[in-house]
């Protein structure tokens, strides 16, 4: 890895990272509810309130956090602790895939801030990031922009929850439990471009439903999309257009 | 009600352990990739990436969540399929998803 200096065209900046925050609002319902529900989760399985919030703003992975507090103890094992660590790490590991993917846009910034900001990757700032590149956009700080604010109302998140547990108001009736699938759904639809697209997404959704349906807990996350991606893989070189 | 601010080291061991796991996650694609020149395979695969992270996270919750969650992607789709706006789309899966809910579905 060098620390060579940046092309202007991938430097991060402050207006970068402002517009990553602005970009950020469509996550900001949908995720503080899945807190709010952490939360509560959090209180009846005997977390304290300072444990919630290091979890949370440790860990900053939604799904993988509900996996550990099914999996929570009271009095630990090392066993219950590794078991409760690998699920994490298999809920966590297609970020190692997201990574990797975004390796290229980062390539040539200093090491110090590449792999600080990595600390906020999530679906949420990779996703909508891929979306900010589709249309043109260059500066990595809305990555980093995307992260920071999700990770401020995601961490603030826990708190009614583990305070007021159900009290809170019913999230499915105003569907908020729908607002990231709903999103995340018309971001893909620009990324297809060809059969190409749909031979691989046909084949990470049989995958991801497959192992939803037959295999408990979160594997669908990590072996639907490695099921697509090694698809597309194998798939043809397109001809570049002459 | 629980003690707010007790941290037991069992609890912060657990916890640390899978900050630090998920963090390698988070940090070692960009890590390995920077030590190779990717094949155009692994280029292919990792173009497809972001497709198929959605289809895997969306797909599961419709499965779950039922036809509310189906109808209301469903009109997003076919949103940004027409207009190519994302809060178009998204204002159009919500309102098919909250007309769902309120009708009792």
């Amino acid at each position: 890895m060098s620390d060579a200096t940046p092309s202007s065209a991938n430097r991060p900046t402050r207006a970068g990272f402002w517009h990553g925050v602005a970009l950020s609002w469509v996550f900001v319902p949908g995720s503080f509810f899945f807190g709010v529900a952490i939360g509560s989760l959090a209180a009846q399985k005997g977390l304290s309130l300072a444990e919630t919030l290091l979890m949370t703003g440790l860990l900053y992975a939604g799904s993988s956090q509900f996996v550990a507090l099914e999996a929570w103890q009271s009095q630990w094992t090392a066993i219950d602790m590794a078991v409760v660590i690998a699920a994490v790490g298999i809920v966590n590991s297609r970020m190692f895939l997201m990574s990797a993917a975004l390796q290229p846009w980062l390539r040539g910034l200093p090491p110090g801030y590449v792999y600080s900001q990595h600390f906020f990757l999530t679906d949420a700032n990779y996703i909508g990031a891929v979306r900010y590149r589709e249309n043109g956009g260059q500066d990595p700080a809305v990555l980093l922009g995307i992260g920071v604010a999700l990770w401020i109302n995601w961490t603030l998140s826990v708190i009614p929850g583990y305070l007021l547990g159900a009290v809170v108001a019913d999230q499915k009736k105003y569907a908020i439990d729908l607002i990231m699938p709903v999103y995340f759904a018309a971001l893909g639809v620009p990324l297809w471009k060809s059969h190409v697209q749909t031979r691989s997404w046909l084949v990470a959704g049989a995958t991801a439903l497959g192992f939803y349906y037959f295999v408990p807990g979160y594997w669908y996350l990590i072996c639907g999309a490695l099921a697509g991606i090694t698809w597309a893989a194998f798939e043809p070189d397109v001809e570049p257009a002459a | 009600m629980n003690d707010l601010w007790s941290v037991s080291p069992a609890t912060l061991t657990v916890i640390l352990l899978a900050t630090a796991v998920t963090y390698l996650c988070r940090a070692g694609g960009h890590f390995v990739v920077s030590f190779f020149k990717p094949s155009r395979r692994v280029e292919k695969a990792l173009a497809a990436l972001p497709g198929c992270i959605i289809v895997s996270i969306v797909l599961p919750i419709v499965a779950r969540t039922g036809v509310v969650a189906a109808c209301a992607v469903i009109a997003a789709i076919v949103a940004m399929a027409l207009r190519r706006s994302e809060i178009l789309a998204l204002c159009a899966g919500m309102v098919v998803a909250i007309g769902l809910r309120t009708a009792g579905f």
